[in-house]
């Protein structure tokens, strides 16, 4: 190789860093740093009035996962806290298959549109982006508290002659987050299907194939980096959400995230907040790594 | 085998409209090798998605041995398509995709592993079977897409601009292939193209459709040499038109006169009487001739050479531009340079007369 083109070279790295650099400074800073205090918060004891005493302590580990008896010190399993976390993950995922039942038909539609009607309904899809969190949940709350308008509607149509109860349960949570997540699902779906050739749909018909099997064996399999990327951007967040289970559960149905904020709020136990913290990172990776791992060896055994 | 009879379809509505296919009309026959072929928007391939399913027509109706083929869904009937983009499942090996359609009828195992090995014997792609779709060349995915279209044993092959995504060479490999495949097989072909070489070298018969309709049905010689009217005669192959006046027409023969006066004997299209005013001569049957013997005079204006041949195009008097094409044989009268005033003759009979 000549000097020169050493010398290209040398540039063309110290200009990929320099590119990379104001994004690596927010990462870095934003990011790894907070996650790191973090991390050094859940090993020091709390204080008394929140904050920390810089003093090492298992404690708050310990006390994610087991509780001490007050009175005879018998060890037993957090019930509060496990109940807390099985709810988060298992309200997660059925959020995220929720939005797969929803968004799957929807990202359908759309990308079977002509071209020039398909920026049309993307941007119907994208609206509810542009309003507020906690206005959008307020409005599902509108829809399905005892007065609202469902309870209306089916009372006036005599369908039932009590309100049903939905506001402050685990299912107005679901709804909430579904609704505020399913355009995270729609929009990859919607990506990868528009990449579809609609000639192979052709292809697996002129072959013989029923609906169902041109879904499952052509479909499916084409979308599923959408289907994989939609899941993982619905899942994530639900297991970390905040204001919805806030608003929808009323405060008596905690989600994972409800519980930290308590420990730093009103619980004054701010490494056990830590810890929480740490465990539902862990619990997103670990599940993230399960998901890509299984979705991956089925592509291998498909081809 | 597949009788179409006045098939319609038109698209959108009001000012909109578009006429695909206009009140087509065809029967073709068990194992032959029938093309459609026509310049693009013709409606070919809107009448091969008919016969496929894919395209509804609006009127008329399609049966397969007396059945309607109309009524069942594509997956229903016994016809596969090979597809112009080839359309191959990107998720599947080589040997996935051809056994796709056998999975889909649910063949037994062995059998279908059997006929996949067969097929791909059939295109030569053993050596593939495991590749993903991505990893082989063009003309082996137009292969596997022909292997996976004969591997349900289909009545009817569609066959839609399949080579037109290949090179030339490879292109007059695969027209061979094809046909071989079609013998071997004893399968009906209905192949797509808009390429009259490649119509003209592999059918047993042509439709020739312009417009959403078709203009002549006919062997490759047929069409060829006996082109129904101006557009056919100008869509296949090279053609000069003169204008002419038919004196008398009897049967297929007709005497017509030329704009220099000279009167030759010429085919009359299809019976028609009367009203023949163009005279449609191929370029290969004339010849450069001196000016005195010549039944038309001009001037050569041009001589494009072509290794084999050489094409002199040749304005004449009445200003109609005349190609003929001579190969290059030193017995020829070829002494002819650009700019020297020339005549042109043809031989009585070849010419024929078409009502525009």
């Amino acid at each position: 190789m000549s000097d020169l083109a050493r010398k290209r070279d040398r540039r063309e790295a110290r200009n990929r860093w320099l590119l990379l650099a104001p994004a690596l400074t927010i990462l870095i800073f934003a990011a790894s740093g907070p996650l790191l205090i973090t991390l050094v918060y859940s090993f020091l004891t709390a204080g008394d009035y929140g904050g920390v005493r810089w003093e090492f302590s298992t404690d708050a580990w310990f006390n994610v996962f087991l509780q001490r008896d007050i009175f005879d010190d018998t060890l037993s399993f957090a019930d509060a806290h496990l109940s807390i976390f099985w709810r988060s993950v298992k309200l997660s995922l059925l959020t995220t298959i929720g939005a797969i039942i929803l968004g799957f038909p929807t990202a359908y539609f759309i990308a079977t549109r002509p071209k020039h009607q398909r920026d049309f309904w993307m941007l119907l899809i994208i609206i509810p982006f542009w309003t507020n969190l906690l206005i959008r949940t307020f409005a599902v709350m509108e829809l399905i508290r005892n007065e609202g308008t469902l309870n209306t509607f089916l009372i006036s149509i005599g369908v039932i002659d009590e309100p049903l109860q939905i506001l402050f349960t685990e299912t107005a949570i679901m709804i909430g987050m579904l609704y505020v997540y399913l355009p995270l699902m729609v929009l990859p779906l919607y990506a990868s299907m528009e990449r579809l050739e609609f000639s192979l749909i052709e292809a697996g018909y002129d072959l013989y194939a029923s609906r169902f099997a041109v879904l499952r064996r052509i479909i499916l399999p084409l979308v599923k980096p959408g289907l994989i990327a939609g899941s993982i951007l619905v899942f994530v967040p639900s297991l970390g959400a905040y204001v919805t289970p806030r608003v929808m559960g009323g405060g008596k149905q905690l989600m994972l995230g409800n519980l930290i904020e308590l420990q730093f709020g009103q619980g004054r136990n701010w490494p056990l907040g830590a810890a929480l913290s740490i465990t539902l990172l862990a619990t997103v990776m670990v599940a993230l790594l399960f998901y890509v791992r299984a979705a991956g060896r089925e592509e291998v055994s498909h081809g | 085998m597949i009788e179409i009879s006045g098939v319609s379809k038109t698209y959108g509505t009001g000012k909109s409209r578009f006429l695909a296919l206009d009140d087509v009309s065809v029967t073709i026959a068990q194992n032959e090798f029938f093309t459609l072929l026509g310049p693009s928007g013709c409606g070919k391939t809107t009448l091969l998605r008919v016969i496929a399913g894919f395209v509804d027509p609006t009127a008329g109706s399609v049966t397969m041995e007396g059945q309607d083929l109309l009524r069942s869904p594509p997956h229903h009937r016994p016809v596969n398509t090979v597809f112009q983009s080839y359309a191959l499942f990107p998720h599947l090996t080589v040997r996935q995709n051809i056994s796709f359609g056998l999975e889909m009828l649910g063949k037994p195992k062995d059998e279908i592993a059997q006929t996949v090995g067969e097929m791909m014997a059939l295109v030569q792609m053993e050596q593939m079977a495991d590749r993903e779709t991505s990893q082989i060349s063009g003309g082996q995915q137009q292969r596997v897409a022909l292997a996976r279209a004969l591997a349900p044993k289909p009545k009817v092959l569609l066959l839609d601009e399949p080579l037109s995504a290949l090179d030339f060479k490879l292109r007059k490999e695969m027209q061979i292939e094809l046909k071989r495949l079609q013998t071997e097989t004893g399968i009906t072909f209905v192949f797509v193209t808009h390429d009259q070489e490649e119509a003209l070298t592999m059918s047993d018969r042509i439709a020739v459709m312009n417009a959403g309709s078709i203009r002549q049905i006919g062997s490759p010689r047929d069409i060829y040499d006996h082109p129904a009217e101006r557009f056919v005669a100008d869509f296949i192959g090279d053609t000069n038109f003169l204008p002419v006046e038919v004196l008398s027409s009897e049967g297929t023969e007709a005497q017509v006169r030329l704009g220099s006066g000279q009167r030759i004997a010429a085919r009359a299209g299809d019976g028609r009487e009367g009203g023949g005013v163009t005279l449609a001569v191929r370029p290969e049957h004339a010849r450069i001739v001196p000016e005195a013997e010549g039944l038309a005079a001009g001037r050569l204006s041009n001589l494009v050479y072509f290794g084999t041949d050489t094409h002199y195009h040749v304005d004449l008097d009445d200003g109609t531009r005349f190609v003929v094409r001579a190969q290059n044989n030193p017995d020829m009268f070829q002494h002819a340079a650009q700019g020297d005033r020339v005549g042109i003759a043809f031989p009585g009979g070849v010419g024929q007369v078409l009502r525009d």
